[in-house]
């Protein structure tokens, strides 16, 4: 098969402690089968600095934390197929969104002012603004599979996303469960 | 001999799912489903503790009539049809665990019960793969006043298996329902930090019964902390034998 | 107290008022007192005293008189030589005390005053129909003899006298009375399944826990006409069987509470309550207990749990009251305005009763009428009477100018009904196939100033904060309804919310332990059914609300200022 007609691939890492996607790599010999079935366009693991257009399937790491990952969850929403929730913390926002019911400004205030007595500064410029609650992805874009665990065992993630390229829908939920 | 007591109480017959089943007139639908191998899930429901009919997952249909039943409460009936898995229940029951997620700020990646969790069984059971509706992240205490257990309200959900077991079987009552709608939560006497407590037995069943990592042992550590509810037949069956 | 004395009684009280040329009735309930109503009595009283008038004119605080908009309300009552003459009153409206002196220079004169005068040909008092509230402003609430005077208690003689308990309830049968607490069961069937239940202790139970916004039927009732109400209490537990009777009643109703505590000791002096009523072979006590306000205590198993000293939350039914009630023994609970309406078909009839109202909906309805209407107020109606006549004629239209909207009827757990059903009869079942419920008496004009997404939202907060907290849906469900009410209402809901809130609203009204979740979802399903062009106006783009643009706007940007 040409690379040209094989499924376009994608992962992405937001707020999360990218243990989702150590797991991926857990499939170990299986990433061989999976490289030779799909052109992978788009991960932290490989170098493409752009989201490009036409993609089949993007695994998403992690909650929505910032103005920045909503922008490009909107974008990669808007150029991909089947977008998979990958892990608890994409389906439920999980660690990240235990910082919610504090509130965010306690809880900067908590790390970057009272806990730094040399120079306390909530840093504000270049990194991206963070959202006053962290949020799963489907509550700001549609999601098509749901993928939880914490994370989701290489068995999983393998079963699953063989059973999207081979075209039929998976039953994540006899797979996984919360927390897995 | 047979250890069973001849009853010379009536039976009922009727159907579940189509099935003919019996039960005696003062079983409820839902024991006389279980005793059917028939699954109606429950959170609040524990055998041997009363009923409150609280967390609606056990709601079954009868055929003729338009109204939806908790079948922990409701007495079977001869001749009628329940229905325990239509399209409807099934919708219903994952709404209401998608809101009994979203009310408090359960992580079952870090809780001491991860897979030892009702809570987290009943949803992989009913296919509950996310939550629709926002996370309400209420502020909520964690209570570790006392030399054995501790109380996280962050994982509670209300339930009341605590306060009933404790009433109904320690007969301490030490804990209760305080507030009212989602700001209720479960208390130690008057809501005092549950290691001043001056009713606490610590005898730990409250520990046991809870479906979820609410009320834990201390010490235990992710995932490690598992329910023993042995005692609760056991103390039911002992009781009623001296009744008798 | 025999027949012989009630009747020496009456006779005595209509002596009095026959040496009498005016009677000032000054209303005393709650809304013209908060108005300064007791004032306006006491300079009233002062006047009367200066111009040497005591011996002719009696100036009494009485109950309400239903145009509440417009008090403090004074009515003066021509004394009638001729018995049975028509009622020779005038009424002056929004009385101050500063208004004493011209009122009683009027009494002596025999001018009236004109520029306080109300109007009483005005379709407000000649569209009503009164029976339960005939002696509500007209009475001394808080003098038995009064009562007396207007042929009270003689019901209760009738039935302790000439009726059985089964022929009492036969006659509320045949009246086709229906609980005024909202639920509009048939109160002769309830009676008579109470009745027929064998136990050697039966309960009777009074629910005045009244606590709709909006709604004040029951708390004018008490604090107007309270023996009315003790006396269908005593029939009732007459024809069922009750030994020990309860007044619920909140805590938040001083007044209410006062003049029935005051009743209650006036009925037992008299006889009408405590052993062998009236020499009958019949024992009946009453009592007060206080609800703290809380909402779900109206609903009849959550009462009785408040009842019993336990915390006021619902448990599953069956066991209906009926069969196992208050501390697990038989129990009838009616409504304060039920048991009002049970002396008039015993001294009137079962049949007479029924004449007035519809096929289904028998007898008045008292309605609490607030919002965007001229005048608010307490009102009775026969059943049957439309929308329109009750906001139009009896309501006077809608002030300002501005155009009607909708009427919300049954509080929290009633609906909005827009303006194209003005015509629909206000009966149980119209109402209810309208999506809305008739409720105790709520009735909320709503003019076109307000957003339909916030009617709902203020009823869905009030449903939050009043669920109780035991079942999953109600507590966990009016939360998020009421979140998402918010979204709407501050224009940052989704298509994707609006799915949510249509699914909770099913999910809610139909997996709910009790009334107050199944009924907490009605407010938005009958504005989502009939105004949904005001939800749909406030949907966005997800973009619109996650993305550049709303971050533009400055929204949630969740930035923490910088102190140090």
């Amino acid at each position: 098969m040409s690379e040209r007609n094989k499924p376009r691939f994608a992962t992405l890492w937001l707020d999360g402690c990218s243990g989702c996607h150590m797991s991926f790599l857990d499939m170990d010999e299986w990433l061989l089968d999976l490289a030779g079935q799909v052109e992978v366009v788009y991960s932290p693991l490989v170098d493409t600095k752009a989201f490009p257009e036409n993609v089949d399937i993007t695994l998403i790491e992690g909650g929505v934390a910032s103005h920045e990952d909503i922008e490009k969850l909107l974008k990669i929403r808007a150029r991909t197929k089947t977008l998979i929730a990958f892990g608890d913390c994409a389906v439920t926002a999980n660690v990240p969104a235990m910082r919610n019911p504090f509130g965010l400004e306690a809880v900067m205030k908590q790390v970057y002012l009272d806990s730094d007595a040399i120079q306390p500064q909530v840093p504000n410029l270049i990194v991206p603004q963070l959202l006053d609650r962290v949020v799963p992805v489907h509550r700001i874009v549609k999601v098509d599979v749901y993928i939880p665990g914490c994370p989701p065992s290489a068995r999983t993630i393998k079963a699953v996303v063989g059973e999207l390229l081979a075209g039929r829908q998976p039953d994540v939920m006899a797979l996984t469960r919360f927390g897995a | 001999m047979s250890p069973v007591p001849i009853t010379t109480e009536p039976v009922k017959t009727f159907k579940i799912n189509g099935q003919d089943v019996s039960a005696r007139e003062t079983e409820s639908i839902l024991q006389a489903a279980r005793a059917h191998n028939i699954d109606i899930p429950t959170l609040c429901h524990l055998e041997g503790l009363s009923s409150t009919g609280a967390c609606r997952l056990c709601m079954v249909e009868i055929k003729g009539s338009n109204k939806l039943f908790p079948a922990c409460v409701t007495r079977v009936q001869e001749g009628i049809e329940v229905m325990t898995h239509s399209e409807r229940l099934v919708k219903y029951r994952r709404m209401l665990m998608e809101l009994i997620f979203s009310e408090r700020n359960h992580v079952c990646a870090v809780c001491v019960v991860n897979g030892h969790c009702e809570l987290q069984s009943t949803a992989q059971k009913l296919g509950m793969d996310h939550v629709r509706y926002p996370y309400l992240n209420p502020q909520l205490e964690v209570d570790a006043s006392h030399e054995r257990y501790a109380v996280d309200h962050n994982r509670c959900i209300l339930c009341t298996r605590c306060v009933r077991v404790c009433d109904e079987i320690e007969t301490a009552h030490t804990w209760d329902v305080m507030g009212r709608g989602i700001g209720s939560k479960v208390i130690t006497d008057f809501n005092q930090p549950w290691g001043e407590s001056e009713t606490c037995t610590r005898c730990g069943k409250c520990v046991n019964v809870c479906p979820t990592g609410a009320l834990f042992e201390k010490g235990k550590s992710v995932a490690e902390m598992a329910k023993q509810r042995q005692f609760l037949p056991y103390l039911v069956s002992r009781r009623e034998a001296m009744i008798e | 107290m025999t027949n012989e004395e009630l009747l020496a009684v009456m006779e005595q009280e209509r002596q009095a008022k026959g040496q009498l040329k005016y009677c000032v009735q000054v209303c005393s309930s709650t809304g013209c007192a908060s108005s300064n109503s007791e004032a306006v009595a006491a300079a009233l009283q002062q006047q009367v005293k200066e111009a040497n008038l005591q011996e002719t004119v009696q100036v009494k605080l009485v109950g309400c008189m239903g145009l509440c908009a417009l008090g403090p309300l004074v009515e003066i009552e021509r004394v009638q030589i001729q018995p049975g003459a028509p009622p020779d009153v005038l009424l002056y409206q929004s009385v101050t005390p500063a208004d004493a002196p011209d009122i009683v220079a009027g009494l002596a004169s025999g001018q009236p005053v004109r520029r306080l005068r109300l109007e009483m040909d005005d379709p407000f008092f000649t569209r009503q129909t009164k029976v339960v509230l005939a002696q509500a402003g007209r009475i001394d609430p808080e003098r038995i003899e009064d009562y007396i005077a207007e042929g009270g208690y003689q019901a209760l003689f009738k039935a302790l006298a000439e009726m059985t308990p089964a022929e009492v309830i036969e006659e509320v049968s045949k009246s086709g009375l229906r609980g005024r607490g909202g639920g509009g069961y048939p109160t002769g069937l309830k009676w008579n399944t109470v009745a027929k239940v064998q136990s050697d202790q039966k309960y009777l139970i009074c629910n005045a826990d009244e606590g709709d916004p909006g709604a004040f039927m029951d708390r004018s009732i008490l604090e107007s006409d309270p023996h009315l109400v003790i006396e269908g209490m005593i029939i009732g537990a007459y024809a069922v069987g009750a030994n020990k009777g309860y007044v619920y009643v909140r805590a938040e109703y001083p007044l209410a509470v006062k003049r029935m505590r005051q009743a209650i000791r006036q009925a037992e002096r008299a006889g009408f309550l405590g052993q062998n009523i009236c020499g009958a072979d019949f024992s009946f006590n009453v009592e007060i207990r206080l609800g703290a306000g809380a909402f779900v205590c109206g609903e009849e198993t959550a009462l009785m749990a408040s009842i019993e000293g336990r915390r006021g939350a619902p448990r599953p039914r069956p066991p209906y009251p009926a069969a196992s009630g208050l501390w697990g023994k038989p129990t009838l609970i009616n409504n304060v305005e039920t048991f009002a309406n049970v002396p008039g078909i015993i001294l009137n009839g079962g049949d007479a009763y029924a004449r007035v109202g519809t096929e289904k909906s028998k007898g008045t309805k008292i309605f609490a009428l607030t919002g965007k209407v001229n005048h608010t107020g307490l009102i009775e109606v026969p059943m049957g009477v439309t929308l329109r006549e009750v906001i139009y004629e009896i309501g006077g239209g809608i002030p300002d100018g501005r155009r009607f909207k909708a009427v919300q009827t049954g509080g929290p757990s009633g609906g909005c009904i827009p303006e194209q059903f003005l015509d629909t009869p206000v009966d149980y079942e119209s109402l209810s196939a309208l999506g809305s419920i008739m409720g105790s008496g709520g009735m909320i004009v709503i003019d076109d100033s307000s957003s339909m997404i916030d009617v709902a939202k203020y009823f869905m907060e009030f449903s939050k904060e009043e669920s109780c907290g035991k079942c999953v849906p109600c507590r966990v469900g009016t939360a998020q309804m009421y979140d998402l009410l918010c979204k709407f209402s501050a224009g940052e809901a989704t298509e994707f919310d609006l799915r949510l809130l249509e699914d909770l609203c099913d999910l809610v009204r139909n997996t709910s332990l009790c009334g107050l979740g199944q009924t907490a979802p009605n407010p938005v399903i009958s504005t989502l059914k009939y105004f949904r062009d005001e939800y749909l106006a406030k949907i966005k783009k997800p973009e619109e609300v996650f993305g550049v643009a709303a971050r533009a706007n400055g929204r949630a940007p969740g930035q923490v200022e910088q102190t140090a």
